[in-house]
């Protein structure tokens, strides 16, 4: 990080917090969701006046008071967030999830109907066959992308719709587990529904645990392991990586399968839940359409910059704001209102970044010139801020600053360490070295 | 032979949206920035379009003045959605993915919150009919009047022509050239006085026009005359990039893959009434699948020497020269 080498470490140091990339990521996450929610209250005045202040309170805390609801939505968006995010860091565009979604839904529910199997692992074999549901959707766009150079946005967007359309078919085509009569499949047995958390009207289970713990271990594959450096690493700059020896080709792959295991783990903890009707399940409905988890997992990983731990609360949040949009139409307001905020949030967020450095260093500037004492440590507060950028192929250099990070500076795999950059002169705004987050 | 014409007739009015979509996506990315926004375009498109048909469809005007005219207004519409990309891609330096993205989100939600508050359905539902049965005249032609002048939309001849002044556009003129060398090497654009944010105002511009279009002639030519919220364009501006890719971000090529997707589309929806492939009795399913499986293998073997803009993605930044 950007601190400077005469620090003395402390355990707790509020400069060497907020000098953090992941720091500034986060106020710049709020910024947008700020920015996206204001938006929020000025469609929801311009379409009812009367009731804007009543709707606008339910929708921010209306998700308070169901918990576990929220719980229970979050948990495919965080797996499909994850499926993107995770792909992302390795500058891969992951729009496939819905199609890997998708698949992970049909294995859970394969193994579900027509495999027997003693109570207490029906439910883990059928999370499983899920898991490898998604990562083979994943694997696909994954070699094609590693070995043959296609594109992996159009791979995964033909695959949404190849796994889309198969995936109607062959339930269709069972009679096991297709109801024709009501255009859904029947309810899957107890024994394959994931345990529920035994919270009163609500479907939330186990599975919420599990895709935190799985976001958990992400991270730490993508901090602590030689996976995830050369996974960073190639997504800064791939030819760079190439040249340092970094199996380029292997590693898309993995990621990609990974990826597809993370969304195929969504589908089946979405069909697997546990319902609050005895006797019933999750249904599918084979109606052609592609799974929405699928994208809305997008704009929770973008939203949580791609970060596996940003990904859990960005998942809850967004998970949050749209129970609370769906009591919102208690006062008349249709729940696509929250659909257009998170849609304005993902918007500025990919800016906001920028315009969190802006502010930042136009209070610097203020303070400086209130004091008039430019000491030593008057870069720190804001500098590293400035080159940070959501995404991980676009880079920005403030135009005043003279020293060019090319980026195929190294990454460091542990952000903790810190780098010490060469001052280039009083005046110019430094470069960061590009770190691993 | 019935069949081919049927399959021909059916093509056009699918491979036109596509065409044009495509040929936005192209300027777009030969100026540098990546357009995944295009579904989102094309949906704002079509939404004023048919608004405006809506609005003007118990006049006395004829269906075909008001289908021009909405065009209109849909290519305004496209274009000014396209000015929140270009804002960001260009001033705000933001990256692309992620604001087409957004851009791709929002307009779903607003179509189905507008039309549920202002039509009580899930989106607009027009009464006006632009089919055309044939044209008088040319539809007497032996063969070439049967296969391009009956049983379609006046779209299809609007498109081709876009489709030639957009080639003529890209290729002979100085806009086409700049556009394409920011799309290529900004800085060396930028050193010879090229202004590379203009540049790619215009190329961001451009598919915004071209996409309202393009998504006020797939209502028109695909669901007739109607926009759902629901449904959107059914994933035609995710298409279109494939067809850009699959033709190599030059307009031939996009023509030829955007009409084969259509081809490959038809057949699937009209395999009942193709006697070959009725006695078949395989799977509806399977054709459907059809057109994405085999772009996908099709890019397989072309990919290998993609020939991508490389500053595509990249915001330009004057200091990193």
């Amino acid at each position: 990080m950007h601190n400077n080498t005469t620090y003395s470490p402390k355990a707790f140091d509020i400069k060497k917090i907020t000098s953090t990339k992941s720091f500034s990521a986060f106020t710049a996450a709020l910024l947008a969701i700020f920015l996206g929610i204001v938006f929020g209250f000025i469609v929801m005045f311009a379409a009812s006046p009367a009731n804007a202040a009543s709707g606008f309170l339910m929708l921010l805390s209306g998700g308070f008071r169901r918990l576990g609801d929220v719980f229970y939505f979050a948990t495919p968006i965080l797996m499909t967030g994850l499926a993107v995010g995770f792909a992302f860091k390795m500058g891969l565009f992951n729009i496939g999830a819905s199609g890997q979604y998708t698949m992970g839904m049909y294995f859970a529910l394969y193994v579900g109907f027509m495999w027997d199997m003693p109570d207490s692992i029906h439910w883990v074999a059928c999370v499983i066959a899920g898991m490898i549901g998604g990562m083979l959707w994943g694997f696909i766009p994954g070699i094609f992308k590693a070995l043959l150079n296609v594109n992996e946005v159009i791979t995964s967007i033909m695959f949404n719709y190849i796994g889309m359309y198969l995936v109607d078919m062959l339930i269709q085509g069972n009679g096991t587990m297709y109801v024709a009569t009501k255009t859904r499949t029947a309810y899957l047995p107890a024994s394959a529904q994931i345990p529920s958390l035994g919270i009163k009207n609500s479907n939330v289970n186990v599975s919420i645990y599990i895709a935190i713990v799985l976001a958990i271990i992400l991270q730490i594959v993508l901090r602590k392991t030689i996976f995830g450096y050369e996974l960073q690493a190639t997504g800064y700059n791939r030819h760079a990586s190439t040249y340092a020896g970094m199996n380029g080709k292997k590693n898309i792959i993995v990621t990609m399968m990974i990826a597809g295991a993370a969304a195929g783990l969504g589908g089946a903890f979405a069909i697997l839940a546990p319902s609050t009707i005895a006797g019933s399940s999750m249904t599918y409905e084979p109606i052609n359409i592609i799974a929405a988890n699928g994208f809305n997992g997008i704009a929770v990983a973008l939203l949580g910059n791609s970060s596996p731990i940003g990904i859990i609360f960005s998942a809850i949040f967004i998970s949050h704001i749209q129970r609370g949009g769906t009591l919102a139409s208690l006062y008349g307001y249709k729940p696509e209102i929250i659909d257009i905020v998170i849609a304005v949030i993902i918007y500025f967020s990919a800016f906001s970044m920028l315009m969190n450095a802006a502010l930042a260093r136009f209070i610097k500037k203020r303070r400086k010139h209130e004091s008039d004492n430019p000491d030593a440590n008057r870069e720190s507060t804001s500098d590293a801020e400035v080159n940070t950028v959501s995404g991980p192929d676009s880079e920005v250099s403030t135009p005043d600053s003279d020293v060019i990070t090319p980026d195929s500076e190294a990454t460091t795999p542990d952000s903790d360490v810190s780098t010490p950059v060469s001052d280039a002169s009083g005046d110019s705004v430094q470069n960061d070295t590009k770190e691993g987050e | 032979m019935e069949t081919v014409y049927y399959l021909i007739q059916n093509t056009l009015p699918v491979a036109i949206p596509l065409l044009l979509v495509a040929l936005g996506g192209m300027f777009s990315e030969r100026s540098g920035i990546v357009n995944i926004a295009l579904e989102g375009i094309m949906l704002f498109g079509a939404f004023f379009g048919c608004l405006f048909v809506y609005i003007v469809q118990d006049t006395a005007l004829n269906a075909q003045v008001i289908l021009l005219l909405a065009m209109v207004v849909a290519a305004v519409a496209g274009l000014v959605y396209s000015l929140l990309l270009s804002f960001a891609a260009v001033n705000m330096k933001a990256d692309q993915t992620i604001t087409g993205t957004s851009l791709n989100l929002l307009i779903p939600a607003a179509i189905l919150l507008i039309s549920k508050m202002y039509f009580m359905s899930d989106g607009i539902t027009t009464k006006k009919s632009f089919y055309l049965r044939e044209i008088p005249g040319l539809s007497k032609i032996p063969v070439l009047g049967d296969l391009f002048f009956k049983n379609t939309y006046i779209t299809v001849y609007i498109g081709i022509v876009i489709f030639i002044i957009s080639t003529i556009v890209f290729y002979k003129t100085r806009i086409g050239l700049r556009l394409r060398a920011c799309g290529e090497h900004p800085h060396a654009a930028d050193s010879v006085g090229i202004n590379v944010h203009l540049m790619r105002y215009i190329g961001v511009s451009i598919s915004g026009v071209l996409g309202g279009i393009g998504g006020f002639f797939y209502s028109v030519g695909v669901m007739d005359g109607n926009v759902n919220g629901h449904t959107g364009v059914a994933g035609f501006g995710f298409l279109a990039l494939a067809v850009m890719i699959f033709g190599q971000w030059e307009p031939v090529r996009i023509l030829l893959a955007s009409t084969f997707f259509a081809f490959m589309r038809t057949i699937a929806y009209s395999v009942a009434l193709i006697p070959f492939l009725n006695t078949l009795n395989i799977s509806n399913t399977y054709y459907k699948m059809l057109p994405y499986a085999v772009t996908t293998i099709v890019l397989a073997f072309t990919s290998k020497h993609s020939r991508a803009p490389k500053a595509e993605g990249i915001p330009y930044d004057k200091s990193q020269r």
